[in-house]
């Protein structure tokens, strides 16, 4: 994002670009093939036919960590596989995302105990949590959006910015 | 085939391996010396008459508080004749030792590692015996009674500073 | 016989290629892979494409489920027991409901048994659903996939349906059912029967006599039937070697005695063999399910948990009418039931084998242990035997064709 960075604050330019750059990659985000347990049925039954994840972009899941933007760890994290997941998020490049879908992922779940890390965030900086054990496709769904929605607010000068409370739903249903 | 049957015949031939015989809810199990373990096993598969050649599960169990404290269960099934023996060997500490069921049925192989990697049982005769759902550099046996559970405390609001404070990426 | 047969580890592969004594090729088919169907690591030993040996590397979803069973009460254990097998989940809690209810001997009552049978059956349609449509994807046939869990929504509706969840129901309880049958659940299951058959033709039509299937799948992967029963391989694995033995006929659980159905056995024990064993063990289990949908039909309303208030709990209303109903209740609840000293195994026919549950019991209200023989444990022992000397693509549909789920393998 070299020339973008550089440039700094120049106004009107900088937002639409901000905004075009941000739309080409909610549109196109490309999922890590990381399944780990029961959550990853549900994820595949998400990218099925009758919850359909190729509309939003994500119709192909890149086996290879280099070609992926998207992380949705799916499932539990045990003490073993840590390791994994940690040097598959170091070999993602820049931007990169991180999806913690279900209940295990996000804090442990039902496994308080020796073998399952309690939640993935002990290991990976997390973008999103969507709770369920496991989450519908719908709720799958709704986090991605709720991605989308964190990914175009982003600005252009540096990528991370502040965590922000929610203490209203982000979608207004009308 | 019936328990009466299996009973009767392995009294005949290994009376002095039998250390008690059980019969809860229809199932027959035997508990065992070492050496009877392994030949009543033998015996089992190889008589043509019995034909047990399905060795369906091995588990080991840690009665914590009783002489031996350990025990190797292991439920052998006919399938010719739709029938199930429990096998029970027990062991003791300080080194929880059985004789391994493997050259026998290599179906033991997996579920001895798991008895060794979860509850720290060895098995005598075993090819390789290694850690299979642990890390290999893990210390303890997790399924052993007096190994905790490792549960992490629920973080509530007065305490959760102190339990985020080892997860760097919590509030990110 | 059973001394050539040798499941290897990862060190004793990796030991001597370090060291510098082998001519071959050691490769590393890492967790995340995907091909794998979960987080499976096999060490291959390879010379060129040829795989001359192969070690199955499993723990990396191990979970606790068996320590952390003994610190919850046996009904609140159920939950547990869900997520070992994830592709289906009902049978899980079948074979733990059935292991402490001989361990308790409880009677269920009718109306509960043929759900249980019913639903486990349509648990199966599923998991089978799930693995043909993964087994397909592997060979690079992607539209099965997307055939098949077209149906598996439909399936998974009538999960949500009778329980709430579409996944991890915890539906069979320890005495019965945990809730009764909704009024609309006999209309579904009977709109599914309809279309069902047909939608397996289709997949039929799109892969039995298809030219790359058979390549792909025809003579590979072969074990024969002594080696088989040598090694513990079970399930539709073991029926494609010719052997027919299914625990739904041998030792019959849940009334399974009295429904008329047919073990589909295959001959030569290759991945065909076994593709084709599972596609007429779905159709058998349509049969099944319309003969438990009749009785249910002709059976009506009833109780779904056993009488003995020891062991289930009392109808609401009942709470609000009579002070024993409340203590036995609170006594539930709070303390759980406390099965008499002793030990009780019990096996079920699952999706992927014969899944087995051994439970302990001190006389106290958790148990002091729970062990499941888990089926695609035992089965990926088989993968070395049946691996040797074929290539690196035809492991992958080994894998595929073995279904093996991690969550069961690492418990």
């Amino acid at each position: 994002m070299g020339i973008e960075e550089k440039a700094g604050n120049l106004g009107i330019v900088t937002t639409t670009l901000e905004t075009v750059v941000n739309w080409g990659r909610t549109n196109a985000m490309w999922p890590l093939l990381f399944g780990l347990a029961c959550c990853a049925i549900e994820m595949m039954g998400a990218q099925a036919s009758n919850y359909d994840l190729s509309r939003f972009g994500m119709e192909l899941n890149r086996a290879s960590p280099r070609q992926a933007d998207l992380m949705i760890v799916a499932g539990r994290v045990s003490r073993k596989m840590a390791p994994v997941v940690r040097r598959l998020y170091d070999q993602m490049p820049e931007p990169k995302w991180v999806i913690a879908m279900g209940d295990c992922a996000a804090c442990g779940g039902i496994f308080n105990n020796y073998a399952i890390v309690q939640g993935v965030d002990e290991v990976v900086p997390v973008d999103v949590y969507v709770a369920g054990c496991p989450p519908r496709p719908e709720a799958l769904i709704d986090g991605i959006m709720m991605l989308h929605q964190k990914v175009m607010r982003e600005k252009i000068s540096g990528r991370k910015e502040s965590p922000i409370r929610i203490d209203q739903p982000l979608v207004q249903v009308k | 085939m019936d328990n009466q049957t299996v009973l009767t015949a392995l009294r005949e031939k290994f009376a002095g391996e039998i250390l008690a015989v059980n019969e809860f809810r229809g199932d027959l199990s035997l508990t065992l010396t070492p050496q009877g373990y392994v030949a009543v096993a033998r015996f089992l598969r190889d008589d043509p008459a019995f034909a047990y050649t399905f060795l369906e599960n091995l588990c080991g169990v840690d009665y914590l508080g009783r002489t031996p404290r350990f025990e190797v269960v292991a439920h052998l099934t006919s399938m010719r004749h739709r029938h199930r023996v429990c096998l029970k060997v027990g062991c003791d500490e300080p080194e929880p030792t059985v004789p391994s069921l493997t050259p026998l049925f290599p179906t033991a192989n997996y579920q001895e590692r798991e008895a060794f990697d979860l509850l720290g049982i060895r098995f005598e005769g075993h090819p390789s015996l290694t850690r299979i759902l642990l890390p290999d550099d893990w210390v303890g046996h997790p399924l052993r009674k007096d190994h905790p559970l490792g549960d992490e405390e629920v973080a509530f609001t007065f305490n959760q500073d102190r339990i985020y404070a080892h997860k760097p990426f919590v509030k990110e | 016989m059973t001394e050539s047969i040798t499941v290897p580890t990862p060190q004793q592969i990796i030991e001597p290629a370090v060291a510098g004594r082998t001519e071959t090729m050691v490769l590393n088919m890492g967790p995340h892979h995907p091909s794998t169907h979960g987080v499976l690591r096999l060490v291959l030993e390879l010379d060129g494409e040829v795989v001359v040996n192969v070690a199955p590397d499993v723990g990396y979803l191990h979970t606790g489920i068996e320590k952390t069973m003994e610190s919850k009460t046996y009904q609140k254990a159920v939950v547990l027991t869900d997520r070992m097998d994830y592709l289906a989940p009902l049978s899980n809690n079948l074979c733990y409901a059935l292991a402490v209810e001989k361990l308790l001997d409880v009677e269920i009552p009718e109306r509960a048994q043929i759900a249980r049978v019913l639903l486990v059956e349509l648990q199966r349609i599923a998991s089978h659903l799930v693995w043909l449509g993964t087994h397909a994807l592997d060979l690079a046939a992607m539209s099965v996939f997307l055939y098949a869990f077209r149906e598996r929504e439909q399936i998974l509706d009538i999960f949500e349906l009778v329980s709430g969840a579409r996944m991890m129901t915890s539906y069979f309880r320890i005495g019965g059912l945990a809730y009764d049958l909704p009024s609309d659940f006999i209309p579904t299951v009977e709109q599914f029967l309809a279309i069902m058959p047909s939608r397996i033709d289709e997949y039929e039509d799109l892969l039995t006599t298809n030219p790359l299937w058979l390549e792909r799948t025809v003579g590979v992967g072969v074990i024969d039937a002594q080696s088989a029963i040598a090694l513990g391989l079970t399930g539709a694995n073991l029926r494609a070697t010719g052997v027919a033995y299914d625990v739904r006929k041998a030792m019959p659980y849940s009334g399974y005695e009295t429904y008329s159905f047919e073990i589909p056995v295959g001959k030569n024990g290759d991945i065909y063999d076994r593709y084709r064993v599972r596609i007429a063990e779905m159709r058998q289990s349509v049969k099944i399910i319309q003969q438990a949908t009749e009785r249910l039909r002709e059976l009506g309303p009833g109780p779904v948990v056993t009488p003995d208030r020891k062991v289930a709990p009392p109808p609401k209303r009942e709470i609000t009418e009579s002070m024993e109903a409340l203590i036995h209740h609170f006594k539930l609840w709070t303390e759980g039931f406390k099965p008499p000293r002793g030990d009780a195994y019990v096996s079920i026919e699952s999706p992927r084998g014969i899944l087995g549950c051994y439970v302990v019991s001190d006389g106290s209200p958790k148990p002091w242990r729970v062990h499941f023989r888990a089926p695609s444990f035992i089965n990926l022992q088989s993968l070395a035997h049946m691996a040797k000397g074929r290539m690196v693509a035809d492991l992958v549909a080994l894998i595929a064709s073995l279904d093996p789920v991690l969550g069961e393998v690492d418990r």
